[in-house]
């Protein structure tokens, strides 16, 4: 065949083929979503501050383990409220003349998802401690550490941001351990990461392949799991054993606040967060329990694991309890 | 007589098992509605009567093959069947019984014989009893189908059937024995009346008959029918007898032939390519085993300089643009001049290639380690300064093959070249449409890095290295491939199935969800050029298997096609929907990668690298490393991603389940180990690899004596020469 033998058409056919395949499948769908696609009403351009820890993201290949999507599936919904849409990434642009747009999307969840982190670990003081060396939050984690981002100081200067380190994590270093720039800008990037609200009426894509809810819905039953929901919102502070990290996070075993037969406080700590106990150098605590749209058999779940576990012993409380509590602390927060 | 005890035993035998079954149906019955016995205890039922019924057909067939053979030695012209028996007699009998006639009228003898009926019956009474017993054993428990459900109920269950379904094969065995003995007696009671009637028989004629029959059977051939009586001689030179060799460690495989028309220059830019290749294999695989012992140790270091983030796709754009990349190409340029029966059109825009596509690889490295990445999608790490480059490497590159194919000496141009040449061009198109910096930005740029991806790994590395075996594999089974026509078919399918489905890598995300479906639509495609590749390679193997035995390319190049086959049909898989639900974002995808470029891309440039240096250096690489490298590549690349793709799948139904994040962390340490001994073995197969290169290169060519005996007498004869 004439095709076959002239390598000037057979080249030439294979490449238009090509090319136009390329065309129909990837330029003409990249060029009308990006030209159709704009950032949703009340959602917040990063600040000056976090756009340098994107660089920052980008350039530690951080990409490489999180994702940024909670896609339209039911197994995601731990992520986010809601599935992620084009709106949400229509402020991530180019980057310079030099480099392409960060994929942030991602591909590989060796690392949570990170969509909406800034609700879910929302403190600074932790974020900053678990960069340092993850492993002194969370003990099973196999992120790496970034001790390249701290400065050891033996006299900090006034308005260094002093995190701190248990000793054993200092490989004998004597000084104190002080944030720099690049770790205060990536962990500003960290906790602006936050799932935009849908303006009103607008509805969210729904979850597939909702999980089969035999025998009792997750609303009604209390027998929600305490020590599942205390994993997902309170440890990686509180740490598994309840003792919280020394000079950072205070402890629940024996505490007050924990064992008192008045819940009212510990609900307000819970949604509203906590800065009572910076003068023992303890981080402040952010309202866990309304950022992440915790709901009162969530919390009931999760006080009585904390006020039965590690020792302590205090009087459980119920759904109802704590309902009418949520009600009564939203009128009045925790200063 | 015997039969009939037999079959009356039997009777009894099949009444006892018919009882006890229906026997067993009435206990189920009783306790529980069958309907209420779980799965599994269906399932043991189930075996358990199958085996039953199928012990029950065994022994009646057996029996009554007994019983009619019984019965047709009873009935019929006895007289005929004995002289059947004496034209049946082979040459060795024949002269015995030829000699016991000749002694015959001297001595006479009877031998005896003895049964005992009644063991029969007692055996298969006992039998059925036992039989019996065994049904009542299993439902013992009066509520058991209630509690058939119970995972310990199970495996107890089990646990008893195992000595019970053993007795049943011991039965077996018994009544097979039984039935053989009774068989042997009939055979002895046939033997004496043949006796008997071997003595009565008329000596002459029948003597006489049987001498001739006996030298009939003697006859033989006197093996030089065929041959002749000449004294052999190999007048073509096939035959090579090497008297000095010992008993080897390993086989000793078929040499490399030498080729002594390729131009040197040729030659040693062909070699240089798969040298720094080489080079570029250990370094990045030296990372990529860095990088699997920081899953396990994540506080081996903490410079920044080699934190994982970084490391990650130093490693992954090494091992592509470095060591796969610049090995395709050196094969390319041996094999595009070789089938267009030509020259290369330039050496030097060869030189250039590989001087452009090392310095992008450096720069590359050397940015990526210090934090300058272009945008964190996975091979598009380079920035576009880097990779224009590698893209002008490309470039060059095409001009110098289409040159080359432009003055080839053959009509058509060979498949291979198809594959190869437009691989290349398909490369620079898809660099063009990654990297140009004016057109693509914000989530465009997803949909973008979804095709670079892909097409990157399907249409640069596997439609390259799919050229390299059109060429190569016919070529080392010397017989021509299976079907050119398959292989254009491929060829065109790939194009128009494998350019869409970039979009997979991003199910279920904000892309849009038709882009997403013609994605999975597409993987689903690439069913047709991946069987019609296999189909065609496996069938050009037919025929020619054996030669596998005696060559060191040919298993690199199976393994290369069965993964071929597995690793893009796995693609496949994966891309389905509900295959991303577990399997997305776990370490699955990372098992596949590495299912499909080392075990395709790296074992088929392999196996073109030890085809191509030995035939241009003339130099053989050890046997014994290149089985090394082979067997600790295969073994180490198993034992990297079997773990990972079990693991991971139970990962990814732990996150189905909602259970925390952390526990499939903690779940995942024991495969992350598995993959770091995987890659751990893999990395020691590349030093083998490596050692091979070099002795394929430097190495001394071992020392002929006829050679050097020659020499010495050339010498010899010039120093006389001179002398005089």
């Amino acid at each position: 065949m004439e095709l076959f033998n002239n390598h000037k058409k057979l080249f030439g056919t294979a490449a238009l083929f090509f090319a136009g395949l390329t065309i129909l499948v990837a330029i003409l769908p990249a060029l009308h979503m990006q030209n159709n696609n704009a950032v949703l009403p009340n959602s917040e351009p990063l600040s000056p501050e976090a756009a340098k820890g994107k660089e920052l993201y980008i350039a530690n290949g951080c990409i490489g383990c999180h994702t940024q999507q909670v896609r339209n599936v039911d197994m995601d919904k731990v992520w986010g409220s809601r599935p992620s849409i084009a709106a949400d990434y229509a402020g991530d642009h180019r980057q310079d003349f030099w480099r392409n747009t960060a994929t942030l999307l991602g591909s590989e969840r060796t690392g949570p998802d990170l969509t909406n982190v800034g609700n879910r670990q929302a403190s600074k003081e932790w974020n900053l401690v678990h960069l340092y060396n993850p492993r002194i939050v969370v003990p099973q984690s196999i992120m790496p550490a970034y001790p390249w981002l701290f400065e050891i100081k033996n006299e900090p200067a006034k308005g260094d941001i002093i995190v701190n380190i248990p000793a054993e994590y200092l490989e004998g270093d004597t000084g104190k351990v002080v944030a720099t720039k690049e770790a205060m800008q990536l962990v500003a990037y960290l906790l602006s990461l936050k799932q935009t609200i849908l303006p009103d009426g607008s509805a969210a894509p729904a979850f597939l392949y909702k999980k089969d809810t035999k025998g009792g819905g997750s609303a009604g039953s209390k027998e929600l799991n305490g020590v599942a929901l205390y994993t997902a919102n309170c440890q990686s502070c509180h740490q598994e054993n309840g003792e919280g990290l020394k000079g950072a996070f205070p402890p629940l075993k024996g505490s007050k606040v924990v064992l008192n037969d008045n819940a009212e406080l510990m609900v307000n700590i819970i949604m509203n967060g906590y800065s009572g106990r910076i003068q023992e150098g303890f981080g402040p605590m952010p309202p866990v329990g309304t950022m992440n749209n915790l709901s009162a058999e969530e919390i009931s779940a999760i006080m009585n694991h904390e006020k039965s576990s590690w020792g302590n012993n205090a009087k459980p409380v119920t759904p109802e309890e704590i309902k009418k509590l949520m009600d009564v602390v939203k009128t009045s927060p925790q200063k | 007589m015997c039969a009939k005890f037999v079959s009356r035993s039997l009777l009894v035998f099949m009444i006892s098992v018919c009882f006890s079954d229906l026997l067993k149906a009435q206990t189920v019955g009783k306790t529980a509605p069958f309907v209420a016995v779980h799965n599994g205890g269906m399932i043991i039922l189930f075996i358990v009567v199958t085996v039953f019924l199928a012990a029950v057909i065994f022994l009646k067939l057996k029996t009554s093959e007994a019983i009619s053979t019984a019965k047709k030695k009873k009935q019929g012209d006895e007289e005929g069947r004995l002289k059947q028996y004496i034209s049946n007699m082979d040459s060795k009998q024949i002269e015995e019984f030829i000699q016991y006639k000749q002694n015959q009228k001297k001595q006479h003898d009877t031998p005896g014989n003895g049964a005992n009926k009644m063991l029969l019956i007692l055996f298969f009474l006992a039998v059925s009893l036992l039989f019996n017993q065994s049904i009542y054993a299993q439902p013992s428990g009066k509520n058991i189908a209630s509690i058939l459900g119970n995972t310990g109920v199970i495996i107890t269950i089990i646990l008893i059937l195992i000595p019970i379904l053993l007795g049943i094969v011991l039965m077996i065995i018994k009544v097979k024995n039984v039935i053989k003995q009774y068989n042997r007696k009939q055979n002895i009671e046939e033997a004496e009346k043949l006796a008997a009637f071997l003595k009565i028989l008329p000596d002459d004629t029948i003597e006489e008959t049987l001498i001739k029959r006996k030298a009939a059977l003697d006859y033989k051939l006197l093996n030089n029918e065929l041959s002749g009586q000449l004294k052999a001689e190999d007048e073509k030179g096939l035959i090579n007898i090497n008297t000095n060799s010992t008993l080897p460690v390993v086989a000793i495989k078929k040499k490399a032939l030498k080729r002594p028309n390729i131009d040197a220059q040729l030659s040693r830019l062909i070699l240089w390519y798969i040298g720094c290749a080489t080079f570029w294999l250990l370094f990045g695989t030296t990372i990529g085993e860095y990088l699997g012992i920081k899953f396990v140790a994540p506080d081996v270091d903490h410079l920044s300089w080699l934190s994982f983030g970084r490391l990650r796709p130093v490693h992954t754009n090494v091992v592509f643009w470095g060591w796969a990349s610049l090995g395709m190409l050196g094969l390319g340029y041996y094999i595009v001049p070789t089938v267009s029966n030509t020259s290369l059109a330039s050496i030097k825009k060869g030189w250039l290639t590989l001087i452009l596509i090392n310095a992008s690889v450096v720069a590359g490295t050397l940015c990526l380690m210090a934090g300058i990445n272009n945008s964190g999608g996975e091979y598009r790490e380079y920035t576009w300064p880097v990779m224009l480059l590698f893209a002008i490497g490309l470039v060059l590159t095409l001009i110098n093959f289409l040159q080359t194919v432009a003055k080839r000496k053959t009509k058509e141009i060979y498949i291979s070249n198809w594959y190869m040449i437009a691989a290349v061009i398909f490369a620079i198109i898809i660099v063009l449409v990654a990297y140009i910096p004016f057109w693509s930005n914000g989530l465009g740029d997803t949909i973008v890095q979804g095709y670079y991806m892909h097409q990157g790994v399907g249409m640069w590395f596997m439609l390259f290295t799919l050229g390299i075996v059109y060429y190569m594999l016919p070529q080392q089974l010397n017989k021509p491939i299976y079907s050119y026509s398959l292989g254009i078919l491929a060829f065109w399918t790939q194009i128009l199935f494998y350019t869409l489905i970039g979009t997979h890598h991003f199910v279920f995300s904000a892309i849009p969800w038709w882009l997403q479906t013609v994605a999975i639509a597409g993987s689903a495609g690439m069913i047709i050029p991946v069987v019609a590749g296999t189909t065609n390679f496996l069938m050009t193997f037919k025929g020619a298997w054996y030669k596998i035995a005696g060559s060191y390319t040919l298993p690199f190049f199976l393994v290369g096609i069965l993964f071929y086959f597995t690793g893009s049909m796995q693609g496949t898989a994966e891309a389905f929907r509900t295959a991303n639900l577990y399997w997305h974002f776990t370490d699955f995808t990372v098992a596949h990668s590495h299912l499909t470029m080392y075990g395709i891309i790296c074992f088929f440039v392999w196996a073109g690298i030890y085809a191509v240096v030995p035939r241009i250096t003339g130099k053989e690489p050890p046997q014994i490393t290149v089985g090394a490298h082979f067997w600790l590549a295969l073994i180490g690349l198993l034992f990297y991603t079997v773990p990972l793709m079990y693991g991971s799948t139970i990962k990814g139904m732990m996150w189905m389940q909602g259970k925390p994040f952390i526990d499939g962390v903690v779940f995942m340490a024991p495969y992350w180990l598995w993959r770091a001994i995987g890659g751990s073995l893999m990395w020691v197969s590349h030093l083998f690899f490596a050692y091979n290169i070099y002795k394929m290169l430097a190495g001394s060519a071992v020392a002929d004596v006829k050679d050097i005996a020659l020499e010495k007498l050339k010498n010899e004869q010039n120093d006389f020469g001179i002398i005089e």
